[in-house]
């Protein structure tokens, strides 16, 4: 009988187990981010638009509305998050050398984290200079 | 014992060149495409919040960094690109829903529905971007 390839990992070996049993996790949590998208990104698309035809001072305006405030730091997260968890199952598709995968997958954390900060506080310091 | 940097000896998900060409394929692939782009032009509209941040010029002109990105927005590449990135949310929008459909209540997994259902996608993403595009620029 011709031996198939042992596709396991060292670790799978090393212990006799298969996944590491995260992958239930991660897909949940794609999906209830994708399922707050839903309702926030239409959202978001309308005002934007409009927002972005205001000129500065009214865009400003715009974000300075408790509202649009709260509306736009939920989407910026959901949809952060939900960047990150994506790009890590593409990451993870297509690089299998360890150490680059690893490099990029923190990068990945690195940058969509950095992106939230920058937004998130960005949309809290117009909410409060503009909006008080 | 295993060097530093390991390979990891396992098959990857196969490549774009594996697949016979069918409408469920080319929605799966444009999933994974636009989600990738949208990730990148996230940050145009990260620099965008930004700049909404910055104090008014002492003439009363908006920012130079706000004015630099309603210029590149403005321009003709600019405006070709939000018709992209529009084209590319709505159809990351509409093949979400399915995903979530197929996961969920396990809609619309016979082959005849999925084929009509990727091209309705397709349809909604280039219809809708165009619509979005007319709306911003003519109302």
């Amino acid at each position: 009988m011709a031996s198939s390839p042992d596709f396991s990992t060292p670790m799978a070996r090393a212990r006799g187990l298969g996944s590491a049993k995260a992958g239930t996790d991660h897909h949940i949590r794609q999906r209830v981010s994708a399922i707050a998208l839903i309702f926030l990104v239409p959202w978001f698309l309308y005002s934007v638009i409009h927002a972005s035809q205001a000129g500065f001072a009214g865009a400003q305006a715009w974000v300075a509305q408790p509202w649009n405030a709260i509306l736009l730091i939920l989407t910026f997260g959901a949809a952060f998050y939900h960047m990150r968890l994506g790009m890590q199952v593409v990451i993870e598709d297509y690089i299998n050398k360890s150490g680059r995968k690893s490099a990029l997958l923190i990068a990945n954390t690195f940058a969509t984290l950095a992106l939230f900060a920058v937004t998130a506080l960005s949309v809290l310091k117009i909410w409060i200079s503009v909006g008080a | 014992m295993s060097s530093g940097d390991w390979t990891d000896p396992r098959p990857l998900s196969p490549h774009l060149q594996v697949w016979r060409f069918h409408l469920t394929m080319l929605a799966s692939i444009m999933h994974r495409i636009t989600g990738s782009a949208l990730y990148f032009g996230s940050a145009l509209i990260a620099a965008w919040i930004f700049a909404l941040t910055l104090t008014p010029q002492t003439t009363g002109e908006a920012p130079q960094f706000y004015q630099l990105i309603e210029t590149l927005i403005t321009s003709i590449p600019g405006q070709i690109l939000l018709v992209l990135w529009a084209a590319a949310v709505l159809y990351h929008f509409a093949n979400g829903i399915r995903h979530l459909l197929w996961d969920g209540p396990r809609i619309g997994f016979d082959p005849k529905t999925a084929s009509t259902w990727s091209a309705f996608n397709f349809l909604f993403a280039i219809v809708g971007a165009a619509g979005l595009w007319a709306a911003a620029t003519f109302i």
